[in-house]
């Protein structure tokens, strides 16, 4: 890769920026910049405040850990859904994934990730106490793993199972038709819809 | 499988050679050095997509160009087929069937079945378990697909379990519920793999055996064991008693990453005992078995690929192998030898037809 020569330092400031982004090389981020430079000036602070706006004002669900533009989402403070049904997943991405389905009424916990001590996370990192909670206190009576079919999602099924098995709550997991390796946003609506309704008892996948 | 023409451009040290091959045995003559071996690497090529001795692929680029281009007619169930692979330096390279791209090099890999007999398989008897293993492994996926699933599944909840415990022995604070869950990862996956790999070696031993005793002429007794701590005792209960050795090391000391082969020659270990001739020989037995894996289980008769195989073998040895190798149970062969005079001789008495192609310094005279 050769270098590139910057005819000024703010330009590279900014091409630095936009190449820490996940998929976005110098090459790219110099066009964007470029691009960027063309637009109105209203139209460009326009963008960077609507970034630095969510940065700051986006807060995550107090009570299932989604995104939301208040303490407590959309999702958990509609009263049409189940509330006593829990749908467990890794991420944000995934609640977005199964609503598109519109095979599901219950609410989510999003744990903000799977174990994998090789990342260095564990239990601790996770966002488990107000499932915990919840479950305590007998406000829920299933919860639903939804967690991808890989080693570390399994872990940390098995891991939430052993957790809460002495506790009244029945467990199931979403019927796994789906390959070793999937994560939830590969699979198609209708065959993770159809998974969801099909879910099983977690112990008897064990 | 029949590979009926091969054109080979910038290929390690050979230019050009555009041959076409008998469907019988074709061997390539010359000395050392002469690229003999490298048109066994071309043909291997293109059925792996890469070479069986340089994974660089820029260093198999001709020494002074900067692209090489293999390209295979093949003949596979009457159909044509054929195979183009072009490596050009710093460019990802092309593989094509019937001059469609494959989108993955791992949808051809399997397509074109072949079986390598070289020298180096000898390193089968000498060597550390690990090749062992991949010898299970590389046999048992070729008709099995979701076997490597589980073993990529293994190695990665190892990695996970060994971090874990490396963490909990520098820490000091031991999670043994997160063990605990990783381990029953290890022991589900851990034991599919063992019955696999029991079953396959059950299934191995009289293919082996056979081909063993048609060889070296019958009077040696052999043996296979197949050794793991799973066939000992149940997996999760030894995890659980090597639980305290393993939070002090560090790792995992028990699991089928630990199996191995025993190989055994008249009841005494053929590693230790056995002369060269009787450990090429099982090497060889070893990789016939493979051949005899790939043929039923894919219902075609692999390319098979002899390089170099008179060397060490006494030559009653040598020439009932060849013997064997000629008989309708295989199909196309191509071999390399040093010595012209003498494999005209022995290939005459095969009574298969063959043709033979002399190699000098990278090009092939006829
Ligand atoms: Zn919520």
């Amino acid at each position: 890769m050769s270098v590139l020569h910057f005819p000024s330092r703010l330009l590279e400031a900014s091409v630095n920026e936009f190449s820490k982004l996940p998929g976005i090389g110098k090459k790219t981020a110099l066009r964007l910049v470029l691009h960027l430079l063309r637009q109105d000036k209203t139209d460009v602070f326009q963008f960077s405040d609507t970034i630095r706006l969510m940065r700051e004002d986006v807060k995550y669900c107090r009570e299932c850990n989604n995104i939301s533009d208040s303490e407590i989402c959309d999702i958990c403070t509609n009263v049409h859904r189940d509330h006593r049904i829990v749908c467990v997943v890794e991420s944000v991405k995934d609640v977005m994934v199964i609503e598109n389905t519109q095979q599901y009424s219950g609410v989510y916990h999003v744990l903000g990730g799977v174990i994998s001590p090789m990342d260095g996370i564990g239990p601790g990192d996770l966002f488990i106490d107000s499932l915990e909670k919840k479950i305590e206190n007998d406000q829920i009576d299933e919860i639903i793993f939804a967690l991808p079919t890989t080693m570390e999602g399994d872990t940390t099924n098995f891991y939430l199972y052993k957790k809460f098995e002495k506790k009244p709550v029945k467990i199931t997991t979403i019927a796994r038709g789906v390959s070793i390796g999937d994560e939830l946003e590969f699979i198609d609506e209708v065959t993770l819809g159809r998974s969801l309704i099909n879910r099983q008892l977690f112990e008897s996948t064990l | 499988m029949l590979l009926e023409s091969i054109n080979v451009l910038n290929y390690r040290n050979i230019t050009q050679s555009d041959l076409t091959f008998s469907p019988g045995i074709n061997c390539f003559v010359g000395d050392n050095g002469a690229g003999k071996t490298n048109m066994l690497d071309a043909i291997y090529y293109l059925s792996f997509c890469k070479s069986f001795f340089n994974s660089i692929d820029s260093q198999n680029i001709k020494h002074d160009e900067n692209f090489f281009v293999l390209q295979g007619k093949y003949e596979k169930n009457n159909m044509k087929e054929e195979i183009y692979c072009g490596v050009k330096q710093n460019q990802k390279k092309q593989f094509k069937r019937n001059k469609k791209e494959y989108p993955k090099l791992s949808d051809h890999i399997g397509f074109i079945p072949l079986v390598f007999i070289s020298p180096s398989d000898e390193l089968l008897i000498m060597d550390g378990s690990e090749i062992r293993r991949k010898y299970m492994d590389g046999v048992i996926s070729q008709y099995d697909h979701y076997y490597l699933e589980l073993i990529i599944r293994y190695s990665r909840i190892l990695l996970q379990r060994n971090k874990l415990l490396k963490d909990m022995a520098q820490s000091g604070k031991h999670d043994l519920s997160l063990l605990e869950a990783i381990d029953l990862q290890l022991v589900n996956t851990g034991n599919l793999i063992y019955n696999k790999r029991a079953t396959f070696i059950n299934e191995l031993i009289p293919v082996f055996e056979r081909h063993f005793t048609n060889i070296s002429g019958g009077k040696e007794k052999v043996e296979i064991i197949y050794k793991s701590h799973l066939s000992l005792n149940n997996f999760k209960e030894q995890l659980i008693q090597n639980q305290k050795k393993d939070l002090i090391l560090g790792y995992t000391t028990i699991g089928i990453h630990k199996d191995d082969l025993d190989f055994n020659l008249n009841n005494f270990q053929l590693k230790k005992e056995g002369s060269q001739g009787q450990k090429k020989t099982f090497a060889i037995a070893l990789k016939l078995a493979q051949f005899d894996f790939l043929a039923t289980h894919q219902n075609v008769k692999p390319i098979l690929l002899l390089d170099d195989i008179f060397d060490k073998l006494d030559d009653k040895r040598g020439s009932s192998l060849l013997k064997l190798v000629a008989e309708d149970h295989f199909n196309q062969i191509f071999l390399t030898h040093t010595n012209k005079l003498n494999i005209e001789t022995i290939l005459n008495v095969t009574g298969k037809q063959f043709k033979i192609f002399e190699v000098s310094n990278g090009n092939i005279i006829f």
